[in-house]
């Protein structure tokens, strides 16, 4: 990429981000693949036609997008080269961006993982073939905008292992990155991926740090393979995080995924799941950790589309401080889809006065042999358990930080891949301790 | 339908999918001519002699409406309702008070028969001279009786008895001559003329209805009952309720409704308005059973209705029960607003959508008061085509210290046409509340239903009882006889929906 490009902080909202486009299209990765050159175009329009969502918009309706419609924002001046302090590796191989954009020294060789940029003929017939972009403005501005991101493609029966993609924003200027990241399991497949995003700077001074990172990712789930989506969103407090998932699984495929909410002054990931073949799962778990300022958002479409297919879902929330959490869960029953078994719970503890906690989960069904249940609470810490463990001498500091960790932890203990829960267990329990 | 035992047998001899109140009752009526102006808010206004102020919170409303669109969100289908093309105002000719029921017309009372309502009230509703003077027959509980007939309310029964008590129960029209100063504090302090369209609507063209106010430390002797029917043809029926209970007073009111069998849509919006003061409490109970339209969705009402209460006092409780049966579009969500410490909501629903029926219904409560407590507890059955929906709100403020609320919503699919969904909001902000939500959604059980054939029962028997037992919870809340009567309902509801 061109180092040195023109950056349009005083342009604001939809207009600042097309009017980038504009500046970019002919130096985006891609441009001289029809295919993709009219998708970017396509994309471009579709976001100028709908702008960024406001909370008139019912998906929208408990998060406000101001903070990224209020700011300028613009693509690095200068990729940064130097060495950068990066978190430990959760995973023997591993694929960093930073600021969007693919890092060769940083990364391991011999990872399935590759540079969707230096492959992008290889993504014809993949890139977009789940993402909507006509009613969803983001995926629309990810992929006008995109300029590189992970590729994965595993052939029949192939083993992926546990491979990990760090994004990570580097300090001091107002960049936005929307990274686009492809995953196809051909039958039988397997993988662990864990996606960290994370900031150099995680705890900016006030006013400062500001960034948005919005990727979207596509999962393309064979039938019979199976992959592990761990999420890491430890992005810096002053970072806006706005991520969106697809997924779609054929037939005794499974789409394992877990998100954890820590970082970002606002986060919101949104999954579009469709199970498409029977017997294919899906499991969407979850703990947000919410400080002082911070926005949590986790919302979240489950698309039972094949009979026999069985979804399971845990959301945790934690809010501290002057937080604000959100859950949208729905689940939606196609006639065809007979005999689904679907569970949902979300749960949220409240440690402030100033915190405030919106939950949505929704059930639209329209087949009758169905089971779907969902569930939802919102209260403090239950005060017989504080006392049992009072009651045994534990100070009532450590109790409570012993109790809340056990709330959050049920939201792992969904998580089928062993290694991948156990570091999952460690991150959260982590990020527990940070915020108490 | 007012809640007596004698409408059972009646409503066991139905047929199959048959309608038993899809008669029309052809008495003189007065029309105001078709459509919505500022000309025929004025005419409902002067026809009911209303004071001043009451004509200017009318035209209020009229110009908030006309800046309303009409609310999409409800996941319910209908083509667009022309509200030029439908009468405002349609009244039963007034004759004279005749001195017995031979004098009465005849049509009228043949109404209040097929609808079930025994002679005694039937000659009070007539208003038969020194009818109400006398008790009940057969030691029965008295039940007193508003009819609502199209937009007027042509009676009310055990009038003389309540008023002993200080209890004012009559048609709103007849409160706001003889109660301005009451009708004027409450009207529109829970429901405001803007609240949403249809009640902006109401608010315009509301032409009857009934109203209660039960004075301090009054436990009224008697259910009060209004009886809501939409007879003419093209009429729209905007009926307004507003009752108070003072400071520990008690009521229960019973709403219950009927429509002739057509097969053009009508429109029914209605606002129902309840206030509860210190210690007071009110229980409101509907059956609603308006004309659903037939087997292919063709006719019905459309019943879009807002119904909220406020607690206002401490220690007070507003309890909704609802068995929604009829109506080809129900769109209503009877909410209570949790002022007063202490206070409790409470919210019991049945909604059933056989045929083509759509239902989007549920509660909203808005926890304001410390300690308030809410329970909701909704049973969706979809069948035919039918498509249920379960909406809800509870939002808890920060000064709603230790509020609670239970929610469990249920739902019921039979055969594999039809939808059910359940689209709960939870909305809090206080650090000592406690929100808890359940739902679930599954089809009746092959065991249960092998269980009762095996006993002998036929599919749709079993099916019933099943049914019944699944809105258990629910129609416990109702008084004994709507109880009884709701359970038919439910059965003959869902008649052609097994088989």
């Amino acid at each position: 990429m061109n180092a040195l490009m023109e950056h349009n902080a005083s342009e604001a909202g939809a207009a600042g981000f097309l009017h980038r486009f504009e500046g970019l299209r002919e130096r985006l990765p891609g441009q001289g693949l029809p295919w993709l050159a009219s998708l970017r175009a396509r994309a471009a329009e579709a976001f100028r036609a709908q702008g960024f969502p406001t909370r008139k918009v019912e998906a929208w309706r408990y998060t406000d997008l101001a903070p990224l419609t209020q700011a300028g924002f613009g693509e690095p001046l200068t990729p940064v080269d130097g060495a950068l302090v990066l978190p430990r590796s959760a995973a023997p191989k591993r694929l960093v961006f930073v600021d969007g954009r693919f890092r060769e020294d940083l990364s391991d060789e011999g990872s399935p993982a590759r540079s969707l940029a230096r492959h992008l003929p290889e993504a014809e017939g993949l890139l977009g073939s789940i993402a909507r972009i006509d009613d969803l403005p983001l995926v629309a501005l990810n992929t006008a905008l995109f300029e590189d991101g992970a590729l994965i493609d595993l052939g029949e029966g192939v083993d992926g292992g546990v491979v990990e993609i760090l994004s990570v924003t580097s300090a001091g200027r107002p960049v936005a990155a929307h990274p686009r990241h492809l995953v196809r399991l051909a039958a039988g497949a397997r993988l662990v991926l864990i996606e960290r995003a994370w900031s150099a700077e995680q705890d900016p001074a006030e006013g400062e740090g500001r960034y948005l990172h919005s990727p979207v990712w596509e999962f393309v789930v064979g039938e019979d393979a199976h992959v592990t989506h761990a999420r890491l969103q430890q992005e810096g407090r002053a970072g806006l995080h706005l991520a969106t998932t697809f997924a779609r699984v054929k037939a005794s495929g499974t789409y394992d995924s877990f998100l954890l909410h820590a970082g970002a002054r606002l986060s919101r990931s949104e999954a579009h799941v469709t199970l498409a073949g029977p017997r294919a799962a899906a499991h969407l778990n979850g703990a947000q950790l919410l400080g002082d300022g911070q926005h949590g958002d986790c919302t979240t479409f489950l698309d039972h589309a094949a009979p026999d297919c069985p979804s399971r879902q845990t959301v945790k929330t934690v809010l501290a401080g002057k937080s604000r959490g959100v859950f949208q869960g729905k689940i939606h029953v196609h006639q065809v889809a007979q005999r689904t078994d679907g569970y949902q719970m979300n749960q949220a503890l409240l440690l402030s006065d100033q915190a405030e906690i919106d939950s949505k989960p929704q059930l639209e069904i329209y087949a009758d042999d169905v089971k779907c249940s969902h569930g939802a609470t919102v209260g403090e810490l239950d005060e017989s358990q504080l006392f049992y463990l009072r009651a045994r001498g534990i100070p009532e500091g450590v109790a409570r930080s012993m109790l809340i960790e056990a709330f959050l932890l049920e939201a792992v203990e969904g998580v089928a891949d062993e290694a991948a829960r156990a570091a999952l267990a460690e991150v959260v329990a982590g990020s527990w301790e940070r915020l108490a | 339908m007012p809640a007596v035992t004698e409408t059972i047998d009646a409503v066991q001899s139905v047929t199959q999918g048959a309608y038993k109140y899809g008669f029309e009752t052809e008495i003189d009526m007065e029309f105001a001519p078709k459509g919505l102006n500022e000309d025929i808010v004025r005419f409902i206004s002067a026809k009911k002699e209303e004071p001043a102020w009451l004509l200017e919170w009318r035209l209020k409303a009229f110009a908030l409406w006309k800046t309303m669109v009409e609310p999409t969100w409800p996941a319910v289908k209908y083509p667009p309702i022309d509200y030029q093309d439908a009468y405002y105002y349609a009244a039963p000719v007034k004759k004279a008070g005749p001195k017995s029921l031979d004098e009465v017309d005849p049509e009228l009372l043949r109404t209040y028969e097929k609808l079930g309502i025994p002679l005694k009230e039937q000659a009070i509703l007539a208003g038969v001279e020194g009818a109400g003077d006398t008790p009940a027959e057969g030691g029965r509980m008295p039940i007193a009786v508003d009819a609502v007939f199209d937009s007027v309310s042509v009676a009310t029964s055990y009038k003389d008895r309540l008023a002993k008590e200080g209890i004012i129960f009559c048609a709103i029209s007849e409160a706001v001559r003889e109660h301005p100063e009451l009708v004027r504090q409450y009207l529109g302090s829970v429901v405001p003329q803007g609240d949403n369209f249809f009640a902006a609507l109401n608010s315009a063209v509301f032409t009857d209805g009934s109203f209660v106010y039960i004075p301090k430390g009054v436990k009224c002797p008697m259910e009060l009952s209004t009886y809501f029917r939409i007879n003419a043809k093209s009429t729209g029926q905007f009926e307004r309720t507003l009752i108070i209970a003072d400071e520990r007073a008690s009521v229960s009111y019973l709403e219950g409704c009927t429509a002739p069998m057509r097969d053009e849509n009508q429109l029914h919006a209605a606002v129902v308005e309840l206030v509860a003061l210190d210690d007071a409490s009110i229980k409101y109970s509907t059956v609603q059973n308006w004309y659903p339209g037939d087997e292919n969705g063709k006719g019905g009402i459309y019943n879009f209705v807002t119904k909220r209460g406020a607690c206002r006092g401490a220690r007070s409780k507003i309890s909704w029960t609802q068995v929604e049966t009829g109506s080809a579009i129900t769109w209503k969500y009877p909410s209570c607003l949790l002022l007063g410490e202490d206070s409790v909501g409470e919210f019991y629903s049945v909604a059933i959508t056989n045929n083509w029926q759509q239902a989007d219904t549920g509660t909203k409560m808005f926890h304001i008061g410390p300690r308030t407590r809410s329970t909701i507890i909704s049973k969706g059955i979809s069948a035919g085509q039918g498509q249920n929906t379960y909406r809800g709100l509870v939002k808890i403020s920060p000064k709603a210290t230790g509020a609670r609320n239970f929610t469990q919503c249920d739902s019921l699919l039979i055969g594999d046409q039809c939808g059910a969904h359940t689209v709960p909001y939870i909305e809090n902000r206080c650090i000592t509340a406690k929100v808890e939500h359940e739902a679930t959604t599954s089809r009746i059980a092959e065991d249960q239903l092998f269980y009762c054939r095996q006993r002998g029962l036929s599919q749709e028997d079993a099916v019933g009882l099943i049914v019944n037992g699944f809105c258990r919870e629910v129609l416990k809340e109702l008084p004994m006889e709507f109880a009884v009567e709701a359970q038919k309902l439910l059965q003959i509801s869902l008649e052609g929906s097994v088989g």
